[in-house]
């Protein structure tokens, strides 16, 4: 159970995948300028990375391993990730129609977010049994999501009184900077 | 010349970020991360631009995807074959060029498009501006993270020549500042490089 409670703590606040991993980074930078985004995205990363997370474990062990093919894991991950976003897309778009309107264009962004992806690598190359493997990918997830939600409200505010070469981009590489410095407090 | 400075892709876009603040606290690393991506991009968009005809107009994210994903894989063999520290350190971060937007972004709006030629040229020049951006910020981060700027450390055995690690300023009690070693230095640094990039290219289009 402890090793349970430290891969939470670990992959949430010390090791977190945006800040200390500098995964994720296009959808920080890139469409986090408010909260309601940043929810959407962060969402969207949660459910794909999931269901991901869980295909790839079974393929990866059963498949993989026993037809000695390891080395074809980033063709089958990426390839797995844009099926899943293809299908939840359309299983969304019928059946729950008012959440694929408030997600909108994120759900088909994910399939080339680095955090997802790079989720699913980390779970093969740490060797984590199922149960390590949910929680590793579920409290990355929310390690995903709590980042982009701060970072927004953050930025919200901030972006209005900077000088006009710092505005966009540098001002939000900066914030991240000093976050990942609250962030790496954790880990000492 | 575009490509490579006014429209550089990662300074004016902020496209393929992911490697440029993960790798880029070793020089050598850097730089390494640099090169695969622009051998990734060159035959990218040189395999697309040879087939875009024959693609069908529906398929063409997966089929994009499934080319940059195989050549990212016979990188990955090719670079755990002969530098296999090196594949130990950015190993994760080699097998993401595969959703680096730098990739599928110029397959897309570019090679799809145009001549085989063209592609090639376009693939150059912007493989050599992402090459550029990731190396200066590897330097500058290694200089102040670590006192040190490493010309050739892993691939010494293949290429046959000395390790080059340089100290660069002896005896000083200002260095190495460890801030820049994690990844809050790197976001700091891309951040005010980007800003003066800004700052320069205000100033040109005013003259």
């Amino acid at each position: 159970m402890s090793d349970l409670i430290k891969i939470i703590i670990v992959s949430i606040f010390a090791q977190n995948i945006i800040l200390s991993k500098n995964l994720g980074l296009c959808p920080l930078v890139g469409s986090t300028n408010s909260r309601k985004n940043a929810l959407g995205i962060g969402i969207c990363v949660l459910i794909v990375n999931l269901i991901s997370s869980i295909l790839i474990y079974f393929i990866y062990k059963y498949l993989l391993v026993n037809t000695n093919t390891t080395y074809l894991k980033t063709i089958i991950t990426i390839l797995l990730i844009a099926t899943l976003v293809q299908i939840i897309e359309i299983i969304m778009k019928k059946r729950f129609n008012s959440i694929y309107k408030s997600l909108g264009i994120y759900l088909p962004l994910t399939t080339t977010n680095c955090a997802v992806m790079g989720t699913v690598l980390l779970n093969i190359s740490n060797n984590y049994n199922f149960i390590q493997m949910i929680v590793f990918t579920i409290s990355s997830s929310i390690g995903f999501m709590l980042v982009l939600y701060i970072f927004s409200s953050i930025i919200e505010k901030v972006n209005k009184n900077v000088p006009s070469c710092f505005k966009g981009y540098p001002v939000a590489f900066i914030i991240a900077g000093i976050t990942s410095m609250i962030f790496m407090n954790f880990s000492i | 010349m575009k490509n490579i400075f006014k429209n550089n892709i990662v300074l004016s876009l902020c496209l393929g970020l992911c490697p440029i603040l993960a790798v880029s606290n070793n020089f050598e690393a850097a730089y390494l991360m640099g090169i695969c991506v622009l051998v990734v991009l060159l035959l990218s968009n040189t395999i697309i631009s040879l087939i875009r005809k024959l693609i069908p107009e529906n398929i063409i994210i997966p089929s994009y995807i499934l080319i940059i994903a195989t050549l990212v894989t016979v990188i990955e063999i090719l670079v755990n074959k002969f530098i296999p520290d090196l594949y130990n350190s950015i190993g994760l971060y080699l097998s993401l060029i595969t959703v680096n937007c730098v990739i599928f972004g110029r397959a897309i709006s570019y090679a799809s498009k145009n001549t085989v030629f063209k592609s090639i040229i376009d693939a150059l020049t912007i493989g050599i501006g992402y090459l550029l951006v990731i190396s200066f910020i590897g330097l500058i981060r290694e200089f102040l993270g670590n006192n040190t700027i490493t010309l050739i450390d892993k691939t010494s055995e293949i290429l046959n020549l000395p390790r080059m690690i340089y100290r660069i300023v002896p005896n000083s009690t200002y260095f190495p500042i460890n801030l820049f070693q994690i990844s809050a230095g790197g976001f700091i640094i891309l951040g005010i490089i980007i800003a003066i990039f800004n700052k320069v290219k205000e100033k040109t289009k005013n003259e």
